[in-house]
């Protein structure tokens, strides 16, 4: 293991710490022009990894565009939900793909 | 059978695009040969766009045409040979190939914005026409699981093509 590696673990293991309850880390696949599950609950701070299982690039982009995810053949991408609320987001290469996340405080 | 591959052609005359409707019932070698070729002169529109376009969105939407279409038309290609079937060429096959050269010089003769609308605009019609073939006629009729799947994924990507291209056309009105 690389020393970077082994630093930047550690910081995260001390951020962990440092709140009170351990954020998640939710996942949602795309596979075959859906995003699964479609909607997820989430807490403030949570993680949301998507991981492209098609063929084809897909994204995850919020629908106020307030953030944008390209996600290749065989990629994963993240974004941590800050605040509470119900977010909206699709493919923009594919609009028909939509999935919601549902953010608690 | 032939008849009617013939009035099928014929109606083509008639219309803007393709009427894949009034086609018999195709073979499952006759579907990939159709399915393989709409996406391949999807691909090449979607090169002429990248030859003469200068808009951004309308580059980076010809573009994910070129990716998409050759991906599943990759996909095709191996499950065609997988299941040892060997694409048959047939008259709708030969209409769609006619229709898009006829789009191509059509579209060739423009510039600028002028060619952005033409080329997304036939984009929406292209898919749609595709789209509902695929519905309608090719789905239904396929017989192998493995074709009619693929096609499934496929509708589904296309459907996605259309709405995109249709944010598109809207952006540029």
């Amino acid at each position: 293991m690389q020393p970077g590696r082994i630093a930047f673990i550690a910081a995260m293991l001390c951020g962990a710490c440092a709140v009170p309850a351990q954020a998640a880390t939710i996942h949602v696949t795309m596979d075959k022009m859906v995003f699964s599950p479609a909607q997820v609950n989430a807490k403030v701070g949570d993680t949301i990894e998507w991981t492209n299982k098609d063929f084809l690039q897909h994204s995850a982009t919020a629908a106020d565009k307030s953030w944008d995810v390209v996600l290749p053949q065989n990629k994963t991408g993240h974004i941590v939900v800050k605040a509470p609320g119900t977010i909206d987001y699709i493919c923009k290469y594919h609009p028909n793909m939509k999935g919601k996340i549902i953010v608690a405080p | 059978m032939r008849r009617s591959w013939m009035a099928a052609v014929a109606a083509l005359c008639l219309m803007p695009l393709p009427a894949f409707a009034q086609a018999a019932k195709p073979n499952d070698a006759q579907i990939a040969h159709i399915a393989y070729t709409a996406g391949a002169l999807d691909v090449a529109a979607g090169k002429q766009a990248l030859a003469k376009s200068k808009n951004k969105e309308v580059r980076a939407f010809a573009e994910q045409m070129v990716k998409d279409h050759t991906a599943v038309n990759k996909k095709a290609l191996a499950l065609v040979k997988k299941l040892k079937v060997k694409p048959q060429d047939n008259p709708t096959s030969q209409a769609l190939t006619k229709q898009a050269k006829a789009k191509h010089d059509e579209l060739a003769k423009l510039k600028g914005a002028a060619f952005d609308k033409a080329y997304v605009a036939n984009e929406i019609a292209y898919h749609k026409t595709v789209n509902n073939a695929l519905q309608a006629q090719l789905i239904p009729s396929a017989s192998n699981p493995e074709l009619k799947s693929l096609l499934e994924t496929g509708l589904k990507i296309f459907e996605g093509h259309e709405q995109h291209a249709e944010h598109v056309g809207a952006d540029l009105k």
